[in-house]
């Protein structure tokens, strides 16, 4: 075996069962790259002692022919899920000595199928960001770089630490959450493959609450086979989530290779934004062209609400996120700064624990949630929420199968450039999937092209409720086309 | 324009204090005109929405239209007071501590 880390979580996954390579081999390789690229900060906690534990136990469940469906596969975990007695931070000073006594149910679901768990991973500081600069212990570099440039570059966010572990071979794939966009932008900037369920279809139990009508864990892999495989064993119906979705989970595998022809696939108008860059606008109409020659027919649609979706999410998002981030205290868990009664310990630890765009996010969320405005702004946005979910509905009632869009106006930029003076710059970067978390409904990231400066760009395929299958046997068809994005080695 | 309308609203000084204080995040006096520009920005960004007809559309309470889910009314865990407050910055038998709250 040459190098381990190279190969596709699919190919490792058959060679496993083959017993052509071990998943203590498959393990060690994967904990030295993890330790060589400690440049990159894509992983907050290396946990190789239990990684090699666990791959000790598949091994012999593989021996005995018992291997679960990722039986000895290395995986990174973001560090938004709760893993039980292992340091699980959201990034944030505030928790960072949090060592949960329960496992998050979409980790644990990993566990059940014989994942092999590497460590945790960096992300924005309770996924609050576009380009993981947010974390409490410092950004994360991507594996990327521009041509005949060192300048170090985001890998996105919020699951920077994901993507940027992916595409580096850190790992065979990874999860992530996306409230606005933190799956599918942070895969398109790294050249991998992310996918956002439906909301409802993994359990929300056990992960560090941002946004939680919607918040969605899903997987980033560096391919769209990888990705179907993970999403596999990371959904399903939990009895601890409410809004856990009681549905079969289908083989999503079997969905890649299905035939598109005569499938209809939306090119919604609202997305050709002003100032979008030209190769932006050639990377959509390639990848249309290549759904059309695989047999699936253009539709031109519209989603009048479409510009509305950005500002509607900067109001319920954070307003969900202040009442969420309420149980930070300093009481029951967490860091606690001492004040001479218990408002000022309270307004001490909260100051002291959250960083700079945490307390912004808070502090709006409290002000559009205070007596007096609730209706003028939150109120508003559920109203508009309601007529962005409904320019979905009207689409997909007319035979549409699935809407194909950028994943991003832009590749990715330079580490410090953005945001700085004005938060709404930051912002702007979740244009396009923002929509799909305020509908509720799946979207896939794929690696299509690269920029001028030889970065990677990915396209985005929208789908119906619960129909996830569509947009791997979609996202299949771009990836055939476009081939692999893989970063040159610099670490 | 009607009564609910989201334009033109900006924070002073005094309301970032009191969102602070709400908030329960201590706020030092250097940092309260940054956070009122910083505001400010986010809330012109929102002020868009007030161009959306939004007569007669009701808010949206589920993403995803599902019932409410029932479940026994029964014990299903108990007895993990130890794992309740491991985590705790500070506590004693089981119990939370925090600064004397009643005088």
């Amino acid at each position: 075996m040459s190098d381990p880390t190279a190969l596709t979580l699919a190919e490792a996954r058959d060679l496993l069962r083959a017993k052509k390579i071990s998943a203590a081999e498959l393990t060690d390789a994967h904990i030295a790259a993890v330790a060589q690229a400690r440049v990159l900060n894509a992983y907050v906690l290396e946990t190789p002692d239990k990684a090699r534990a666990m791959a000790k136990a598949s091994d012999a469940k593989l021996a005995k022919g018992e291997g679960g469906a990722l039986e000895g596969i290395p995986l990174g975990i973001k560090d938004l899920f709760c893993t039980d007695g292992v340091r699980t931070t959201a990034c944030s000073k505030i928790l960072e000595n949090f060592i949960p006594p329960y496992e998050s149910t979409v980790t644990a679901n990993l566990w059940r199928d014989g994942a092999v768990m590497l460590g945790k991973l960096n992300c924005d500081e309770f996924a609050m960001g576009s380009s993981n600069e947010t974390s409490a212990f410092g950004p994360v570099v991507s594996p990327w770089r521009r041509k005949g440039s060192d300048a170090k570059l985001v890998p996105g966010g919020s699951s920077g630490g994901s993507a940027s572990a992916v595409a580096a071979g850190l790992c065979l794939g990874a999860t992530a959450t996306d409230t606005g966009g933190s799956i599918r932008q942070p895969a398109a900037f790294t050249g991998t493959v992310g996918m956002k369920p439906t909301y409802g279809r993994c359990s929300r139990w056990g992960t560090v609450a941002f946004a939680s009508s919607l918040d969605q864990a899903g997987p980033i892999a560096r391919t769209v086979r990888d990705t179907a495989i993970l999403m596999r064993a990371m959904a399903g119906h939990d009895p601890k989530d409410t809004t856990s979705v009681d549905m079969p989970v289908p083989d999503y595998e079997a969905a890649l290779g299905k035939s598109i022809k005569g499938m209809k696939i939306g090119i919604p108008k609202e997305y050709r934004i002003d100032g979008m860059p030209a190769e932006i606008e050639k990377l959509w109409a390639q990848g249309a062209e290549w759904l059309k020659a695989a047999g699936a027919e253009m539709v031109d649609v519209s989603l009048p609400h479409t510009k509305y979706a950005l500002p509607a999410y900067y109001i319920v998002a954070p307003a969900e996120a202040s009442s969420n981030l309420a149980r930070y205290d300093g009481v029951r868990y967490g860091l606690r700064v001492p004040g001479h009664d218990i408002s000022e310990m309270y307004e001490n630890t909260r100051a002291a624990g959250f960083g700079k765009e945490v307390r912004r996010r808070i502090m709006i969320g409290t002000y559009v949630l205070s007596a007096g405005y609730y209706d003028a702004y939150y109120l508003r946005a559920q109203k508009v929420r309601t007529l962005i979910k409904r320019d979905f509905e009207e689409v997909f009632a007319t035979g549409i199968s699935a809407i194909l869009t950028p994943a991003t106006p832009s590749a990715a930029f330079g580490i410090g450039e953005k945001g700085g003076a004005d938060p709404v710059e930051m912002y702007l970067n979740d244009v396009f999937t923002v929509t799909v978390n305020m509908a509720g409904l799946p979207g896939i990231a794929v690696p299509a092209g690269s920029d001028g400066q030889g970065l990677p760009l990915g396209l985005q395929l929208i789908g119906k409720a619960f129909d996830e299958a569509s947009l791997f046997t979609l996202g299949g068809v771009i990836e055939d086309a476009a081939g692999k994005f893989t970063p040159a080695r610099w670490w | 324009m009607s009564s609910d309308s989201a334009t033109a609203a900006t924070v002073d000084a005094a309301t970032v204090r009191r969102i602070a204080h709400l908030a329960r995040i201590a706020v030092a006096e250097d940092e309260v005109s940054h956070l009122q520009g910083e505001l400010n920005a986010m809330l012109a960004f929102v002020a868009q929405l007030s161009e959306v007809e939004v007569a007669g559309v009701a808010p949206m309470t589920s993403v995803m239209p599902m019932k409410m889910k029932e479940r026994d009314d029964q014990v299903t865990d108990g007895e993990i007071a130890d794992a309740i407050v491991q985590n705790a910055p500070v506590s004693e038998e089981h119990f939370f501590l925090v600064p004397k709250v009643v005088e």
